[in-house]
């Protein structure tokens, strides 16, 4: 063995280093069906932290005068074209599930509810935001309409689109600053950021903020998500 | 080979046959390696997610920052073979996994060399600036003799206090970005999400450089140090132990 150099064991030692981590950072490998479920069960205790640790119920988001509007607001839908609704003046938001009143809320009806309207900073999880003012009923107050039972922990959102939907913990649900919107910008909302209703809230991703309403369900098992299911981070909160 | 362009320190014991001296315990080797592994995933993930938006600033108001991989002028992006997670969703799980690792075992080796005292021949001081200034000037062949030196010299010190700070800049970024609104005064004081954004992303870089830099000086000056970091012992040039 020579002094300053190495020797084979020392080699073969490098090598167990080197080789997993050759590995790891080949070919944008996703861990494969060995290593997914694992990076799964580790979002899930990301999710835990970032509701049970990290979250705070009554926190607001940072909001703006509305001259910090950005110019431009993407809008996402995974129809192959803006979604309309089946039949506009027939559509309603049905509340249900684990509740003590079912609701089938009209468009006057939330109208006449009390609104909240603020301009804050929209997360999206590629990376880029957007300041945007939005207005709507807050969620909590609807929420105080239909009773949940206590056996209700999550709400599921259904939409038109196609067969986006989302699963929230009631704890951000039950921030001030979630609502079900109808303005953008203070306009009708358009069909593109996903009239007639959204759910919208700066406290998570913009993956989260179900658009094109149809349904709000109360359940005591946690609802997945159209891109939760395929990776993305459940909790999406910001 | 080294020592035809660099000459043994004074103070070794006998420049033929140097003492062999226990030097990383191996909680040390342990978190270097492991932490190797994660820092390289870490940045494999965060290449991947950079991907999804490969700019700094708000949806169509691009900061004036510097970027040289802006899509603008870097329409390719980064080869397959340097990405992690295949996809943006696949990068997230990746990232926010190694994260778990990469910060307990920073946080389990700051305990360790605070517990041990170890923290001595690596924190550079202002004491450390003049040695710092003498070894520079013999890397620069300004000077001769190799300043002495204990367990690291003084560059080494500043280099090593350099590395331990911009990973915990890297996580403290990563934080601000993770959670802009839970943690909105982090996220505020590094100049909002979009800038946080950007430290996080230039740390990257000066990782990489500082890696580069590393393994070159283990190979060009003390060799010995790589045999040292796999096993725990020291036979070459720099035996003292302070």
């Amino acid at each position: 063995m020579t002094d300053r150099g190495l020797d084979r064991r020392d080699f073969l030692r490098l090598g167990l280093v080197a080789g997993p981590a050759a590995l790891v950072a080949a070919c944008g490998w996703d861990g494969g069906d060995l290593i997914r479920p694992k990076l799964n069960a580790i979002s899930r205790i990301n999710d835990w932290v970032g509701e049970h640790v990290l979250l705070s119920s009554s926190r607001p988001a940072p909001t703006y005068p509305a001259s910090a509007r950005s110019g431009t607001m993407p809008s996402y839908f995974i129809s192959d074209t803006t979604p309309l609704p089946p039949d506009p003046a027939a559509w309603a938001l049905e509340v249900g599930g684990l509740v003590r009143k079912p609701t089938r809320f009209t468009q006057p009806m939330l109208e006449a509810l009390p609104s909240l309207s603020y301009t804050v900073k929209h997360h999206c999880v590629e990376g880029w935001t957007a300041i945007a003012s939005w207005a709507g009923v807050p969620v909590s107050t609807v929420v105080a309409m239909v009773e949940p039972l206590p056996a209700a922990q999550y709400i599921r959102f259904d939409s038109f689109d196609r067969n986006y939907y989302n699963g929230w913990d009631l704890k951000s649900a039950m921030h001030p600053q979630t609502i079900l919107a109808y303005a953008h910008n203070d306009q009708p909302l358009r069909p593109d950021h996903g009239a007639p209703l959204r759910v919208y809230s700066p406290i998570k991703l913009g993956y989260k903020l179900t658009k094109y309403l149809t349904r709000m369900t109360f359940t005591a098992e946690r609802p997945g998500g159209y891109w939760e299911d395929q990776g993305y981070p459940w909790l999406g909160g910001l | 080979m080294t020592s035809s362009t660099l000459p043994p320190v004074e103070n070794a014991e006998s420049p033929d046959a140097p003492a062999l001296v226990k030097r990383h315990h191996g909680l040390v080797r342990v978190a270097h390696w492991l932490n190797a592994i994660v820092l390289l995933g870490m940045i494999a993930s965060g290449l991947q997610i950079y991907q999804a938006f490969p700019h700094f600033g708000q949806k169509g108001k691009v900061y004036p920052v510097p970027n040289p991989f802006d899509s603008g002028h870097f329409p390719s992006g980064f080869p397959e073979w340097a990405r992690l997670g295949g996809w943006l969703a696949g990068g997230l799980q990746w990232h926010f996994a190694l994260a778990w690792p990469f910060v307990l075992t920073g946080l389990i080796y700051l305990a360790f060399l605070v517990f041990t005292g170890e923290w001595k021949a690596l924190l550079f001081r202002p004491r450390d600036v003049k040695p710092a200034i003498a070894m520079q000037l013999y890397y620069l062949r300004l000077r001769k003799e190799h300043p002495p030196q204990g367990k690291h010299n003084a560059l080494q010190k500043a280099a090593y206090t350099f590395i331990v700070v911009l990973g915990a800049l890297s996580a403290i970024t990563g934080f601000a970005i993770y959670k802009p609104v839970q943690l909105a005064w982090l996220t505020r004081l590094l100049g909002g999400y979009e800038l946080a954004r950007y430290w996080h992303f230039l740390a990257v870089w000066i990782f990489i450089g500082f890696t580069l830099l590393h393994v070159a000086l283990v190979f060009l000056v003390d060799p010995a140090s790589l045999r040292a970091m796999l096993t725990g012992w020291y036979r070459g040039r720099f035996p003292s132990h302070d």
